[in-house]
């Protein structure tokens, strides 16, 4: 017998082996979900297939009886929209200010101990002064999930630029380069995916913060709905939703991954750069 | 041709002396090889010629000016490692010190200007042998083409002193001998001053027109913090020409306008 850990799965092993997990769990729900309702077909807590299907079919494909939404899509393109503005803010704060304190002693010295105590803040706690400040619009939401991530980027970004190779900044240097150069043609290009690996790793968070603030002050979003269905106790809705709401957060991050890929080619070229 | 004077050099990090008092003058043109033991403080050297280091006490003066205190063009440099940008091709890396140097704000070369500059950084690559392999990443490149690639992106920028840090100190015999003559006859196209450390004797003999050696001379442990490394020999090296004869016209001079 080889050691565990020489032993790899073929290719259909690994397969079978990946859905395992999924098809565990969905058994385990099914098979609760139809002991609760054998008892009390009422049951609210673990609805079955039948009710689910019909809660995605009402909130994705019928109209809304009030407004005439498409709620599940409305929802969607709401929470959507608020985060990418708040990530895609928060991306270029974390990109500018990371890379001016990882490479500029100067930008370093004024910056790094603010990043630092900005980062413990605790961003939820921030929710209520958001509120106050800019209402309980927009704006309020897409601020919280821009302060919630920023510091994060920044400081990663920061440390992945102080981790360039002092050789290279040299060479740069006895090539001619200014500083302003630098950060264009050394640093940029190789921070770049650094910033969408940064990205990637906030993405759960950014998504919580979203979440958080939709529950407590909006009238449309993913967040609003599982928290407004709540007090109805509709598992049926709320599952779905969250498991929508899983699907759009991998599939935000596979399509980063992939256009990293396809974007900085030379990070994947040869052995690895 | 740059002459390089070097006075009453000390340097000292914290209570650790690391050189003392190194003083020598290099002719022009001449091809310095610097060996010692590990850790003697040859790197030092280098990056207080460089000016990423600034020297405790005394001073370089290269052709009678004090060096400046920042690395600028004039001083080119080889390192054992991370040398060449690893998000650049081959030929993007070559033509990078063209680009800086004409194009301030965006760093890049459009039309014609940019057309020249590949044409120069072309050139270059061929004279160091990678001509097949120009639109390559580093990290595709084999560690003597590394190596190739990070001298003809110096030599584009025409340093008056080159400075080589261990730079083939990872090559295997034959691809070691195949650049050595490659950096040869570069030094006697462009007529650099070169300094370049090495721990193999033989490599420094070879290329050298002169080696120096820096070493301790007390090394008792309680003697290890207070004093440093100095120069401990200093030889000519025989049959060699100083300034050397560049045979025929230089065709990089030629290459990179
Ligand atoms: N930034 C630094 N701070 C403190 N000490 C340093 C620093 N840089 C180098 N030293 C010390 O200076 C000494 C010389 O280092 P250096 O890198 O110049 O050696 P070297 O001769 O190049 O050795 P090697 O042949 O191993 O490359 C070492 O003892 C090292 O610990
Ligand atoms: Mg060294």
């Amino acid at each position: 017998m080889r050691r565990l850990i020489n032993r790899r799965p073929d290719i259909a092993t690994r397969f079978g082996l990946m859905l395992l997990p999924f098809v565990i769990a969905l058994v385990a729900y099914m098979v609760a979900s139809e002991a609760r309702l054998s008892v009390n077909p009422n049951d609210k807590l673990l609805p079955g297939w039948s009710s689910i299907s019909a809660a995605i079919d009402r909130m994705a494909f019928q109209p809304d009886q009030r407004t005439g939404n498409y709620l599940l899509w409305t929802d969607t393109m709401s929470s959507l929209q608020r985060l990418g503005i708040g990530v895609a803010v928060a991306t270029l704060i974390g990109g500018i200010f990371g890379i001016l304190q990882g490479l500029i002693p100067h930008a370093r010295a004024t910056l790094s101990a603010f990043t630092g105590v900005l980062s413990m803040i605790p961003p939820l706690a921030l929710l209520p002064i958001l509120f106050i400040v800019f209402g309980l619009g927009e704006l309020s939401k897409v601020v919280l999930v821009a302060i919630g991530i920023a510091p994060f980027i920044i400081r990663d970004l920061a440390l992945r630029t102080e981790a360039i190779p002092h050789e290279e900044i040299i060479k740069a240097q006895t090539l001619g380069a200014s500083t302003w150069q630098i950060i264009l043609r050394v640093v940029v290009p190789q921070m770049l995916p650094r910033l969408i690996d940064a990205v990637r790793l906030s993405l759960g968070a950014a998504w919580l913060f979203l979440i958080a603030a939709e529950a407590i002050a909006s009238d449309s979003g993913l967040g609003y709905r599982i928290f407004l269905m709540r007090r109805y106790l509709a598992m049926d809705v709320i599952l779905p939703y969250v498991m929508w709401i899983t699907f759009l957060a991998f599939a935000l991050d596979l399509v980063l991954r992939l256009f990293q890929r396809v974007a900085f080619r030379w990070m994947y070229r040869g052995n690895g750069a | 041709m740059t002459k390089v004077v070097v006075e009453n050099l000390w340097k000292v990090y914290g209570d650790q002396t690391v050189l003392e008092n190194i003083n020598f003058e290099v002719a022009p043109g001449s091809f310095i090889s610097l060996v010692g033991p590990s850790g003697c403080g040859k790197s030092t050297f280098l990056r207080m010629m460089l000016g990423d280091e600034a020297p405790t006490r005394g001073r370089i003066l290269i052709d009678g000016e004090v060096l400046e205190d920042e690395p600028s063009p004039d001083r080119g440099v080889v390192f054992q490692k991370y040398s060449v940008f690893p998000h650049l091709t081959a030929l993007q890396n070559v033509m990078l010190g063209l680009e800086l140097a004409q194009s301030p704000i965006l760093g890049r070369l459009f039309g014609r200007r940019r057309r020249a500059a590949r044409a120069a950084s072309l050139e270059m690559l061929k004279s160091v042998g990678l001509s097949h392999a120009v639109n390559k990443y580093p990290a595709e490149l084999s560690g003597g083409m590394q190596q190739r690639l990070a001298i003809a992106q110096a030599l584009i920028k025409k340093p008056k002193i080159l400075l080589l840090d261990e730079p083939f100190g990872a090559l295997d015999p034959g691809i070691r001998a195949e650049v050595h003559e490659i950096m040869l006859r570069l030094w006697r196209e462009e007529k650099m001053t070169i300094f370049m450390v090495t721990h193999d004797l033989s490599e420094a003999f070879k290329l050298g027109t002169r080696v120096i050696a820096f070493d301790r001379v007390r090394t008792r442990p309680e003697e290890m913090k207070a004093y440093g490394a100095t120069v401990t020999f200093d030889l000519k090296v025989d049959g060699k020409s100083i300034p050397p004869q560049a045979p025929g016209a230089a065709p990089l001079a030629a290459a990179a306008q």
